[in-house]
């Protein structure tokens, strides 16, 4: 199966979005997941709730909702605009916010449980070996945590290919720009002879999804094998 | 040199001990619940008391009017847990070493390669601790706390979660550095047999409180504490050194103050100290040197106390020399051979009382 320029620019535009969405939510979504984890504040279940919001709405919602927020008359999308000149509505980068929010609750999710599930102790003995707070975060903790910052990272890109009532409603349908591979796909259904080519990227994407899952399978696969075999 | 004195609130539990201790091995010793690991958390900076005092070799670790509360990190305090804690993500030698490299250089005087060659890791260094067997994660785990160049050793139970056979293995290793390396150990156990085989001075803990502090065969002859101590365990604890080895019969005879021992042969050279602990049920006593009898270790004593806790057996405890030695006898043996305080009395000891827990080497 040849592809053509349109679908070749469609696939490394959604790879790029989606990409980006969780190069950036992922730090974000580590430290949410540590405290919510770790410790016991006061409006941790509102913070919980606020980190499953995107789940449980609609996505059309949270498109609107990044629309009011970040469009260029937004409280928010004005303030970055004129401080930093970033401008997310309408953009790419509009997708790649809309899919890491939208991915963000996976991603917490998954983190959080395998932070929740490190002996503890392992962290207070490597304090008591002379370890600071912050590395024995790094050397100890983040390590230990690894399956679950795999399985988040997987959940969150997949979630981002797909992701298309949110990108939609906030960034709109504009080829080249935002127009990810269910965009794409929408777009062909919704033209008479458009079905062909909606079936050739639907493909696409089951191809990308699938590659996406082994590749992830092979990465914990191959943590957990060295864990095992004796080296020497 | 230890010096304690702490209050903490846990829960329903309160924790309230006072102690100085100033020995190469400190046993805190008390049933499951009496406070052991509070304490300890407490000394490695884990936990904080509520008020009170944490000195160590002059440094002053923590004390709640000064405000003073040095971070666990800085104590450089070495903990061994009663399980192993092993990094699983890093092999042996990373975990060996983790401590190591966090160490001020200045501070390095323990040497990764002497630790290795003492504890016998050499041909583990590139495994993962998942495919080890118990005493050699413990063995790694000691390593890796004294790697980290405490000035003091913490052991809280570390041989409670191993099978009998890898109790014996480590608790040699802990013997051997003990003797090589000269630091410090805080030994926590609610074991009788370790306590009295590796510590020199003990105290006891009950209901978060400090009863008792003291030399080992003192305090753990002591018939008061009994109820501490446990009846079953009761037994004396003699320093002794080797003073001959007889190889026709596998013997060795071990001298002390108040006489001399023959037991088992033991695998010390001459002139080396061993520690021998006699329970109380294998000591007999007699009014006079008896003839005929197959008992080798016939020591002269007398007789300094009896506890009488109800029921058919009472305890005679003796003084022979310097050292104090539990008979369980019963009731009427008492009667019997009429029996009174400062009254002169062999005990009598079967050599083949003595196995390989109860000899150790000091």
């Amino acid at each position: 199966m040849d592809l053509s320029a349109d679908e070749l620019g469609i696939i490394l535009l959604s790879l790029k979005v989606a990409l980006v969405s969780v190069a950036f939510s992922l730090p974000v979504a580590i430290g949410v997941a540590y405290l919510l984890a770790r410790f016991e504040f006061p409006g941790k279940t509102l913070l919980d709730a606020v980190v499953h919001l995107p789940l449980v709405l609609p996505p059309v919602v949270v498109g609107f909702a990044l629309l009011v927020l970040f469009g260029r008359h937004g409280p928010i999308g004005a303030w970055l605009e004129s401080w930093f000149g970033i401008v997310f509505a309408f953009r790419w980068t509009g997708a790649a916010l809309a899919a890491a929010i939208m991915g963000f609750p996976l991603m917490v999710r998954a983190i959080r449980l395998s932070f929740s599930a490190i002996d503890r102790r392992l962290e207070t003995v490597a304090r008591t070996l002379g370890g600071s707070r912050s590395w024995v975060f790094v050397s100890v903790t983040l390590p230990l945590a690894l399956p679950g910052l795999v399985t988040g990272i997987v959940l969150s890109f997949a979630r981002s290919l797909g992701e298309f009532g949110a990108t939609i409603t906030f960034v709109a349908n504009i080829p080249g720009e935002t127009q990810t591979l269910p965009l794409a796909i929408y777009t062909y259904t919704q033209s008479p002879s458009g079905d062909l080519q909606a079936l050739r990227l639907s493909v696409i994407a089951v191809i990308l999804s699938l590659v996406a899952l082994v590749a992830a399978e092979r990465i914990t696969r191959r943590k957990t094998a060295l864990a095992r075999a004796p080296r020497t | 040199m230890i010096h304690i004195d702490i209050a903490q609130r846990l829960g329903d539990f309160e924790l309230d001990v006072a102690f100085k201790a100033d020995a190469p091995i400190v046993g805190l010793f008390g049933r499951s619940g009496s406070g052991k690991t509070s304490l300890v958390n407490a000394l490695a900076g884990v936990a904080r008391p509520r008020r009170g005092l944490i000195v160590v070799n002059g440094e002053t670790l923590f004390d709640s009017d000064r405000g003073i509360d040095v971070l666990p990190e800085r104590r450089r305090l070495g903990y061994v847990f009663q399980d192993d804690l092993l990094f699983p993500h890093l092999n042996v030698a990373a975990n060996l070493l983790y401590g190591y490299h966090r160490a001020p250089a200045s501070a390095r005087v323990i040497d990764p390669e002497h630790i290795i060659e003492l504890l016998g890791l050499r041909s583990l260094l590139h495994r993962l601790p998942d495919a080890l067997s118990g005493g050699e994660k413990q063995r790694i785990a000691i390593g890796r706390a004294l790697l980290a160049q405490p000035r003091l050793l913490l052991m809280d139970e570390p041989l409670a979660s191993l099978d009998v056979a890898r109790r014996d293995e480590v608790l040699r290793y802990i013997e051997l550095l003990r003797d090589d390396l000269a630091i410090p150990i805080v030994y926590v156990s609610h074991s009788v047999a370790e306590i009295t085989r590796l510590a020199d001075t003990v105290v006891i803990l009950s209901d978060g409180k400090a009863i008792a502090v003291g030399d080992v065969d003192e305090v753990m002859g002591r018939l008061d504490l009994r109820p501490q101590t446990g009846r079953y365990e009761a037994g004396a604890v003699i320093d002794t050194v080797v003073a001959a080895h007889d190889t026709e019969y596998g013997l060795t005879t071990l001298r002390f103050d108040g006489g001399e021992l023959i037991v088992p042969n033991v695998e010390a050279l001459v002139g080396e100290r061993v520690r021998v602990r006699i329970r109380a049920r294998d000591v007999a006593l007699a009014l006079t040197r008896p003839e005929g009898l197959s008992v080798v270790n016939i020591l002269r004593g007398t007789l300094v106390a009896i506890a009488d806790p109800g029921g058919p057996i009472v305890e005679a405890q003796l003084r022979v020399g310097a050292a104090s030695l539990v008979a369980r006898i019963t009731k009427r043996s008492r009667v019997d051979l009429r029996l009174a305080e400062g009254q002169q009395l062999y005990a009598l000891v079967k050599a083949v009382s003595f196995d390989r827990r109860s000899v150790g080497y000091a």
